[in-house]
């Protein structure tokens, strides 16, 4: 294997990795603070690529506005997930809004089935994306270089809302005690709120992504990714955002280099993410930056 | 100022309360004595709309609460500290003291808030970005109380805030309750050292297996015979 080609590859897997950490986002912080593996999260993208989609080929709006709207709306979506279906049994056992996670997941994979059919479509992607710079002989996709800035953006953004802002804290709070958070006066079922439209419009800023690299539309299209951004959770220490943002880079990395240098094993690419998954769940349940807090 | 009727709070099966009634006067400290499992912490558990309640009614400035979010119920100026202080352990001192002012948007009352904290407790000044799950017990307690003054209570509920304490710590607690009250802040206190909680207190109730069995002015109840067996040591009177 020869230098240009790593670094080929490294670039391919940089941008797989990013995408997969922006979907991770929104998984880990969900999970931080309702400690609920939020599996219609994945789906999320799927819908994301085709507002965008319907925005820009259908009533044929300027891409940017398309865009915005696509994450406006998937925030939105969240939100209602969230109030519509895991709010109203918040005090059942946890296993209750597993199942129910998993119904929302089938419900959108099959509205979308319905309502736009099963017949993949291809995503109109805007030229400032589509270009290619090559250094040498590596060719790096200027979406390459917009999907790297747009996570890294996001991810400090992300991380210095958590840390700085008041309604951070208090989702931090509200992931250690939900009932001493209520006698703070503080209303928690608009933190969770927040929660679901801050990791929801990640999931939808990496969908859009996801389709302009991948630009086939399909209702199921969020099943794999999804899967994925959730090892890549795990990975990096399901609850902590830059863990997720790493996990999903380590993953993104590995899929494509160990195809890269194995061509054989391409068959087993999606399953180098649940053997990553095993090892970490055997070697350190916590992720690579999960930490154990003092009580 | 607080005044509850006839309350009655079941769990599930189980009766916790049955028909507590109790009033708690502007700027006084009331205590609220018990032993374990008699219902104290139920009974403010419902006033700040933790529990459900069954029947009876709970009157906050002459309006009912039964029923509100618990946010609401802080919202009023009716501020409870739980029992086990619970500080949020995975944030910082500060961190935990602007949760208690989430809604003070304000620069300079926040600042004025974070300045009357640390000065009535200096000892957690120089820990400020410490997370407050290194803290000790005594420490978190005061943490806890800092916590409530930064959301400006009018009226405080404190459920057991000398437990688990060294006796030298339950002192300092004791004076800090009740410096707060003569800054014009009204006190529901539940205790089970009772000895201390009577000699602070303008009114106490004992509550036994759900209901309340005695009251009086703080000095009365400590002279009761039944308080004096049960609660105080029969040497200590
Ligand atoms: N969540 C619950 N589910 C079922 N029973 C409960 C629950 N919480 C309290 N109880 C019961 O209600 C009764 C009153 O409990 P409560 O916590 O109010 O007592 P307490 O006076 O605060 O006691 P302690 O001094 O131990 O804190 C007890 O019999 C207790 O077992
Ligand atoms: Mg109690």
């Amino acid at each position: 294997m020869d230098y240009s080609f790593a670094l080929q590859q490294l670039v391919y897997g940089l941008t797989l990795g990013c995408l997969y950490g922006l979907l991770a986002i929104g998984y880990t912080m969900v999970y931080g603070v309702l400690r609920l593996i939020n599996f219609a999260h994945g789906d999320l993208l799927m819908v994301s690529a085709y507002v965008a989609f319907f925005g820009i080929a259908i009533f044929g709006v300027a891409w940017p506005i398309s865009f915005i709207g696509s994450v406006l709306f998937t925030a939105l979506l969240g939100i209602l997930i969230d109030r519509g279906a895991y709010k109203p049994i918040r005090k059942s056992p946890r296993i209750n809004a597993l199942i129910t996670a998993i119904g929302v997941s089938f419900l959108l994979e099959n509205l979308g089935l319905v309502l736009i059919g099963g017949r993949p479509k291809s995503f109109p992607a805007p030229g400032l994306f589509s270009g290619s710079i090559v250094i040498g002989t590596v060719n790096i996709p200027e979406l390459s270089i917009w999907v790297f800035i747009i996570t890294l953006v996001l991810l400090v953004l992300c991380v210095l809302v958590v840390k700085r802002t008041r309604i951070g804290i208090a989702m931090r709070a509200l992931s250690r005690d939900m009932e001493t958070v209520t006698l703070m006066g503080i209303d928690k079922d608009r933190v969770i709120s927040f929660t679901f439209a801050l990791g929801s419009s990640l999931a939808a800023a990496g969908g859009i992504m996801w389709c302009m690299k991948y630009p086939a539309l399909e209702p199921f299209m969020g099943v794999i990714p999804g899967l994925k951004a959730f090892v890549a959770a795990v990975l990096g220490g399901i609850g902590n955002i830059t863990g997720a943002a790493l996990g999903g880079l380590i993953l993104g990395l590995a899929e494509v280099l160990i195809v890269a240098v194995e061509p054989d094993w391409s068959g087993y690419r999606d399953a180098i993410a649940f053997f990553l998954m095993i090892i970490i769940l055997l070697t350190r349940p916590t992720g690579i930056l999960g930490e154990r807090l003092p009580d | 100022m607080l005044q509850i009727e006839d309350l009655h709070v079941n769990y599930g099966g189980i009766r916790a309360l049955k028909g507590v009634s109790l009033r708690v006067g502007a700027k006084e400290i009331v205590s609220l004595l018990g032993s374990n499992g008699a219902g104290k912490s139920t009974t403010v558990r419902a006033i700040s709309g933790l529990v459900t309640t069954k029947s009876g009614s709970i009157l906050f400035d002459g309006k009912p609460i039964n029923g509100l979010a618990p946010h609401e119920i802080q919202r009023l100026g009716l501020v409870h500290i739980p029992e086990g202080r619970k500080v949020f352990a995975n944030l910082t001192i500060r961190e935990n003291l602007l949760m208690g002012a989430y809604y003070t948007r304000e620069k300079t009352q926040l600042k004025k808030l974070f300045g009357q904290v640390y000065d009535m407790f200096p000892s957690l000044v120089s820990k400020t970005q410490q997370l407050a799950g290194t803290l000790s017990g005594g420490e978190q307690q005061m943490l806890a109380i800092g916590r409530a003054i930064m959301s400006q209570p009018r009226l405080l509920m404190m459920d057991e805030p000398s437990l688990g304490l060294a006796p030298m710590i339950v002192a300092d607690v004791f004076r800090i309750i009740e410096k707060i009250r003569n800054e014009g802040v009204t006190i529901f206190l539940i205790e089970q050292n009772a000895n201390l909680a009577l000699k602070i207190a303008d009114y106490a109730f004992l509550i036994e297996n759900g209901t309340i069995s005695l009251k009086g002015r703080g000095s009365e109840v400590l002279k009761d015979p039944r308080v004096k067996q049960a609660y105080l040591g029969s040497v200590s009177g």
